[in-house]
């Protein structure tokens, strides 16, 4: 009998999706013994509805605002339990990360829960129908700001970089060796672990649905994506930008940068600039603390 | 029988707590429920009990680990208050909704605003209908125990559903009696270890929990809970008169004192109800047929025993300790649907005292009583509260 896919095929999540690729690449990594949390949110379809739901593994759907907490409550209940080989994988997208959930995260790291929060950032509230977020890029359309997004995304990489996370990656579902390699380290720490992952969305992103992977690519090669990982105290980047000026054509094949003005595609730019220097000088520290 | 301790209302729910074999608590500090926590945590921060306390970083957190905790089959506790329990309140759904025996002390403030520290039940009133059993304790010996006994009526399989121990802010919170504290041996033959009932999360037999709900079945899903709901009226009679043959202290859902052949009976909740059964004790001396029904169990609600105590009576004086804006008390509703539907036809009037921590004196007791008796005398109707213990001169009027 062939062995069945811990998540199931045909899920209805859209063409092109690639939260659905990463959740799949995520059980191919951990394994049956994984229980999984998702907020409302895209994630929740994979979750499924009435008596149907996509996961082989058990499953919560939480609230949007505390999937951390919900998942504190599990990782420590499975200790009393002395279920201590089972994984605890929380699953949000940026707004239950970024937004809502910060501070549900951010309490739950600190209080060093063994799990591991992946957040599939697709940078806005897709499952609503595409409304900004605080990850969404400068200058993008979105239902909320149509004439573009007038500020810059949050840097929560930056931010939990001085949390006591135990392991800290960004990935990305163009490179889903990595992000395998990436969870598979995570799920081996005994604490919190935080794992971030590009998820170009063609639905929001308004790209074509077999573009996926190489708008995710571009993301990287471009440096409007930086590829990390911080354990021990030292950051390592993964992969070195090609060429800056590459997010000129990683704009241009998202029509919701198609408003973006000269202006803000300097800024774009010179950002991203910044944000990979910032990493450099901060991975030639011996521990970062 | 047990260990006679000085304890106020927060120590004693911690010590419920213990001797209800909890093995998950996690709480965030708010006045005036911070004691109870402090103490659990203290106690498992030196080793003196054995449980596990996650020091959340807000009350929504805090209820949202436990709905994690008890999913995965531990017995869970937390407490909270006021802004706290407001913050909650998205969260205490999903736990009634997902069937989890959680128990939560509430100990009572006023919910903002303006701010205030102090006792009333607007905080617990707001989580009414959301789904939780709640019992109202008038003592400090009464909160350990009904801790006690709220974990063995949420976990029995025909109800399920996670109950609230309500005791007042400061009144009882902070008031120190002689508790009477059961050892570890007796308080074990009550209380056993937990087993869950439901499905846990469990990588052997996978399950999908809370998942999204099509009108299909959203409705038969509320039905069922409310059943369970409804069921834990007759486990609660169960567990008190088993609580009662091991204990020797008798609960009820409706406690009654001189409403035999009364005329007119108070009905209320809470720490007030000592000083009602005091006055009415005065009033009785003095050759008035009054008395008094407290309600210790508001969800579910004890219509039936609440007429059985109100038959024959011909004044009910209801006081809510919320104030019901622009409509009634929540109490005194429910006393309107008591009356109706046990078919006692009875003068019923709406009384709101004691908010935001104001004392309800004996002179608040005896001027709710002599305006019941000028109301019924006058057939007087009311059709909206009366402030009994207002400051006429402070309250502006802008019509």
């Amino acid at each position: 009998m062939p062995e069945l896919d811990l998540l199931s095929k045909g899920m209805t999540t859209c063409q092109g999706c690639p939260m659905e690729l990463i959740a799949r690449a995520a059980l191919d990594t951990l394994g049956p013994r994984t229980i999984t949390m998702t907020p409302p949110s895209c994630a929740a379809i994979l979750t499924g509805s009435g008596d149907e739901t996509g996961w082989g593994i058990p499953s919560v759907q939480t609230v949007l605002m505390s999937l951390p907490a919900f998942a504190s409550g599990v990782s420590e209940a499975l200790k009393i339990r002395g279920m201590d080989d089972v994984t605890v994988m929380g699953f949000a997208g940026d707004g239950g990360t970024f937004d809502i959930g910060l501070q549900s995260l951010s309490g739950a790291i600190e209080r060093g829960h063994k799990a591991v929060f992946i957040c599939y950032n697709n940078e806005a509230y897709m499952n609503t129908g595409n409304q900004r977020s605080s990850a969404t890029t400068l200058g993008a359309s979105t239902k909320t700001t149509p004439t573009g997004k007038k500020e810059s995304a949050k840097n929560i990489d930056f931010m939990l970089l001085h949390t006591p996370l135990v392991y800290q990656a960004t990935a990305s579902v163009g490179n889903i060796p990595d992000f395998k390699r990436k969870l598979k380290k995570a799920a081996s720490k005994d604490g919190p672990c935080f794992i971030h992952v590009l998820a170009p969305c063609p639905s929001g992103w308004k790209f074509p649905t077999d573009q996926t992977i190489e708008v995710a690519k571009l993301a990287i090669k471009s440096g409007a994506w930086l590829q990390f990982e911080r354990e021990d105290g030292k950051i390592t980047i993964n992969t070195k930008p090609t060429d800056f000026q590459l997010i000129n054509q990683y704009l241009d094949g998202q029509k919701r940068f198609g408003r973006v003005t000269p202006e803000i595609r300097e800024r774009i730019i010179a950002e991203a600039k910044g944000r990979y220097e910032t990493l450099c000088r901060l991975a030639e520290l011996d521990c970062l603390v | 029988m047990g260990v006679i301790k000085a304890l106020d209302g927060n120590a004693a729910i911690a010590h419920g707590v213990m001797r209800s074999k909890v093995q998950l608590v996690a709480a965030y500090p708010i006045t005036p429920q911070t004691p109870i926590v402090e103490t659990i945590s203290s106690l498992i921060d030196t080793k003196q009990y054995d449980a596990t306390y996650i020091t959340v970083e807000s009350e929504h957190s805090a209820l949202s680990s436990l709905i994690g905790a008890s999913s995965t089959g531990v017995r869970t506790f937390t407490a909270s208050a006021s802004h706290g329990l407001a913050l909650m309140h998205e969260v205490t759904g999903t736990a009634a909704a997902s069937r989890l025996p959680i128990v939560m002390a509430v100990v009572s403030r006023a919910i903002p605003g303006p701010m205030s520290l102090w006792c009333d039940h607007s905080d617990i009133m707001t989580q009414r209908d959301q789904g939780w059993i709640q019992l109202f304790a008038a003592s400090p010996q009464e909160a350990l125990d009904f801790v006690m006994i709220a974990y063995r009526v949420s976990e029995d399989e025909r109800v399920l559903t996670p109950t609230m121990v309500d005791i007042d802010g400061f009144f009882c919170s902070h008031l120190t009696e002689p508790v009477d504290v059961p050892t570890v041996e007796e308080a074990a033959q009550f209380v056993k270890d937990f087993v869950p009932v439901n499905a846990t999360l469990d990588p052997e037999v996978p399950y999908a929990m809370n998942n999204l709900t099509s009108p299909a079945i959203f409705t038969e899903l509320k039905r069922s809970q409310d059943i369970g709901m409804r069921s834990a009226g007759k486990v609660l009679d169960e567990r008190f008169e088993e609580f009662a043959s091991l204990f020797g202290r008798k609960y009820g859902r409706v406690m009654c004192h001189e409403t035999e052949g009364a005329d007119t009976v108070v009905v209320c909740m809470g720490s007030m109800s000592g000083t009602v059964k005091h006055v009415v004790n005065e009033l009785r001396a003095a050759g008035k047929k009054v008395g008094v029904a407290r309600v210790a169990t508001f969800r579910p609600f004890p219509y039936k025993e609440l007429a059985a105590a109100l038959e024959g009576v011909k004044n009910v004086a209801v006081i809510d300790r919320v104030s019901g804006m622009g409509s009634f008390g929540p109490l005194y509703e429910e006393v309107l649907s008591t009356l109706r539907s046990g078919r006692i036809d009875a003068n019923v009037y709406p009384f709101v005292a004691g908010l935001g921590g104001r004392d309800i004196w004996e002179q608040t007791i005896e001027d709710v009583f002599s305006r019941t008796e000028a109301l019924a005398a006058s057939g007087d109707v009311c059709d909206e509260p009366i402030w009994i213990d207002l400051k006429e001169d402070e309250v502006r009027y802008n019509a």
